[in-house]
């Protein structure tokens, strides 16, 4: 027995649960297993122990659902050259706390390849949605000899990438599967002290160069990245890696650290599905300044240089404009005199942050909760995409019970750690970063600028007419093959069957000779809105001349604006020109797609009674009786 | 901490870990008496008992533990 201390990840932002046993055995007890399974995501919320995770599995095990109402299912293989068996139950709850029902394949340890490439593995059986490799740095370091020469190291780390690229490229081909390679954990000892840096051959330098190179390779491939590597930078190597474990079974990843290893894979997947967060919702006193504005007045809060408190904030606004840069929505709720609150943005020298930053800024003395949904609302968006940042443990809690779904990460005392905690937090998980995202905060901009117009406006029709909409379209294109994808994965409201499509699956459609894409770009006066909707058509098995619309999705950016009836007009006239004479198109109710439940009778489909999937209709355009709609979207030509 | 306190934690530990509310561990008690308790889930255990405890045994120890009471017996040694 050695009395060192065991170091553990910690996922500090979330709260503590305040009876764990008994309210597991409370759920345990519950006889409908969906009531169950609600129980255990909502104790999978709290900051999970080791302990807390494996039992939350065994749990979950036991009702054995393959899907649940509310759930998304996932399939997941992990292919992996250590053991990965401890980290399975960690990726299931996880998934269980953004209410994702992951079910999770692994082969034997070091059997990848053969399970890739022989087709009556279980594997192939399995027929996995994602594919997550997880491999040691052990192969790269046993063949660089330590006097390689740089020239040496590069040639061998470039084979061995070259070899990982032919496995991503055949599980894409096998199973159309999204691709995300762990980057490699760095569990060398150093050799040569701090002089490791300087020689090519170190293990330690390997495996810098091992990791460099997968990045260059995965952006080029299109794959995800799992960077367990920057984690236990992180957390310190002793946190991550346990070479006790290593000997016993060969665990790379060491137990304790299973709870987060599970959040980073289950982040990833629910990036990939459009469910990271979109908007960072922030309360003011004593979280984007120190002190109460209503107390203190302009000239008394603590903000910026000079002091450590005040530059902390300062720190956590900086980080909230950074966030903004990458496409995050920013709001404010606060409990305060709205033109005292405002003052501060417009007055106080300090800020960084500016009132044009924020989109929706909502400062009165309304419940919080009424404020939180009214910004879901404003942007619309789903309240399940906002976090938000409060100083307060009260307020914390109540937003919690009260709206679940909002993340409401459990801020430490200390304001100098408010930035670090949001950032572990990983609540804006990205797998792509568009043109899209980078204008995204002047979109939201332009958004409230139409809203002043519309104000202005006599009519709807004037106020459209006043809009001077274009609109540019055209098949799928490379260039905006991630925004594509990204639409297709993150649209909740406008989306006829929310058929979620790996970037593998997109391109298929997109190649496919009998299927027809379209993508919708629109602009008007106040600036270009983006591609803002996309729609993939495919021919139907009985009748050529039928085209099924398989998905159409729209950013809700542009909802009420004529789009769906020009986008409808120019996929008419592409479909004629194919030689068909008529669509046949799925309405999936989803539990957030009610807003275009009538979308396909006011585009003059008629309803199909005889073959409506569950929970849905099945509506059908005969060419022949589609009358073309006015709009006042005018055709700018092909989407670019 | 005594003999009995920390068979205690460990029974929690384990009825935690399998589940198992009828689980009573005592300085007899092998693996092959618990229902479930595999070699995986002896590294589990092995696993929440240091992150409950804050220590962390020996490789050599963790192979040649013959029941419970040689673990608790060993913990004794790290708490004293």
């Amino acid at each position: 027995m050695q009395s060192t201390f065991l170091r553990c990840p910690m996922m500090s932002w979330l709260p503590t649960a305040p009876d764990f046993r008994g309210d597991l055995r409370a759920a345990l007890k519950t006889t409908d297993p969906t009531d169950c399974l609600e129980k255990l995501a909502s104790l999978a919320a709290y900051k999970p122990g080791f302990l807390e995770t494996v039992q939350l599995d065994r749990a979950l095990g036991r009702l054995g659902l393959k899907e649940a109402p509310g759930f998304l299912p996932i399939r997941l293989a992990v292919l992996a050259s250590s053991t990965v068996d401890h980290l399975l139950p960690a990726i299931r709850i996880a998934g269980l706390r953004r209410r994702l029902l992951i079910d999770t394949h692994s082969g034997a340890y070091g059997q990848y390849r053969q399970d890739l490439l022989d087709p009556t593995a279980s594997l192939h059986q399995f027929a996995p949605q994602t594919v997550l490799f997880s491999l040691t740095a052990e192969e790269a370091i046993a063949a660089v000899p330590l006097m390689a020469t740089v020239t040496e190291v590069d040639e061998t780390i470039a084979r061995l990438i070259g070899e990982l690229r032919s496995l991503w490229q055949r599980a894409r081909e096998i199973f159309n599967a999204a691709i995300i390679q762990q980057t490699f954990i760095n569990v060398t000892e150093s050799l040569f002290g701090s002089y490791d840096r300087l020689v090519p051959g170190a293990p330690a330098r390997v495996v810098a160069r091992l990791n460099d190179r997968l990045c260059e390779a995965a952006a080029q491939d299109g794959t995800l990245l799992l960077d367990i590597a920057r984690a236990s930078e992180r957390d310190g190597i002793d946190a991550w890696f346990d070479a006790g474990r290593w000997l016993q079974g060969k665990l790379e990843v060491a137990p304790q650290a299973a709870p987060l290893y599970g959040d980073f894979v289950a982040r990833i997947l629910a990036a990939q599905r459009g469910l990271s967060k979109k908007c960072l919702v922030l309360d003011l006193d004593n979280t984007l300044w120190g002190g109460v504005i209503g107390d203190d007045g302009i000239d008394g809060i603590v903000l910026g240089e000079g002091s450590a408190v005040g530059e902390a904030h300062l720190a956590l606004q900086r980080y909230a404009k950074q966030l903004k840069e990458r496409g995050v929505i920013l709001a404010v709720c606060s409990k305060n005199n709205p033109e005292v609150a405002e003052a501060a943005f417009r007055e106080h020298p300090e800020m960084l942050l500016h009132r044009s930053d924020i989109a929706v800024f909502l400062a009165n003395w309304h419940d919080k909760m009424e404020n939180l949904k009214a910004v879901a609302t404003r942007l619309n968006i789903g309240i399940d995409s906002l976090v938000f940042v409060d100083d307060n443990p009260v307020e914390r809690a109540r937003i919690r019970q009260s709206l679940p779904m909002i993340a409401v990460p459990e801020l430490p005392e200390d304001s100098a750690q408010f930035v670090r905690c949001l950032a572990d937090a990983g609540y804006f998980e990205a797998v792509a970063f568009t043109s899209e995202d980078r204008h995204r905060a002047g979109q939201y901009a332009a958004i409230a600028e139409r809203e002043v117009l519309l104000g202005s406006a006599q009519s709807m029709d004037e106020f459209l007419r006043g809009l001077k909409m274009s609109v540019a379209f055209g098949p799928f294109t490379v260039v905006d093959h991630a925004r594509v994808v990204q639409l297709i994965n993150k649209t909740n409201q406008f989306n006829t069957t929310t058929r979620r499509y790996t970037s593998e699956e997109i391109t298929y459609f997109a190649n496919l000779p009998n299927a027809l894409t379209l993508q919708f770009r629109l602009s008007d006066r106040f600036g270009d809105n983006g591609l803002v909707s996309a729609m993939i058509l495919r021919s139907t098995p009985d009748h050529e001349d039928v085209l099924e619309i398989d998905s159409w999705v729209m950013s809700c950016r542009v909802f009420g604006r004529q789009l769906e009836f020009e986008a409808m007009n120019i996929a008419v006239e592409a479909a004629r020109q194919r030689g068909a004479r008529a669509f046949i198109a799925d309405y999936i109710a989803s539990s957030k797609n009610e807003v275009i439940s009538a979308l396909y009778p006011s585009l003059g489909f008629a309803a199909v009674n005889e073959t409506a999937p569950t929970n849905g209709m099945r509506w059908f355009l005969n060419f022949a009786d589609y009358v073309t709609r006015e709009t006042h979207i005018i055709r700018a030509g092909a989407a670019q | 901490m005594t003999v009995q306190e920390i068979l205690t934690v460990f029974t929690r530990i384990l009825r935690d870990l399998l589940l198992n509310d009828s689980i009573v561990l005592t300085m007899e008690t092998r693996r092959e008496d618990i229902p479930n308790w595999d070699s995986f889930n002896y590294i589990n255990f092995i696993v929440a008992v240091e992150i409950e405890f804050g220590v962390k045994f020996k490789v050599a120890d963790i192979e040649s533990f013959e029941n419970v009471g040689a673990i608790v017996t060993e913990m004794t040694k790290a708490l004293a």
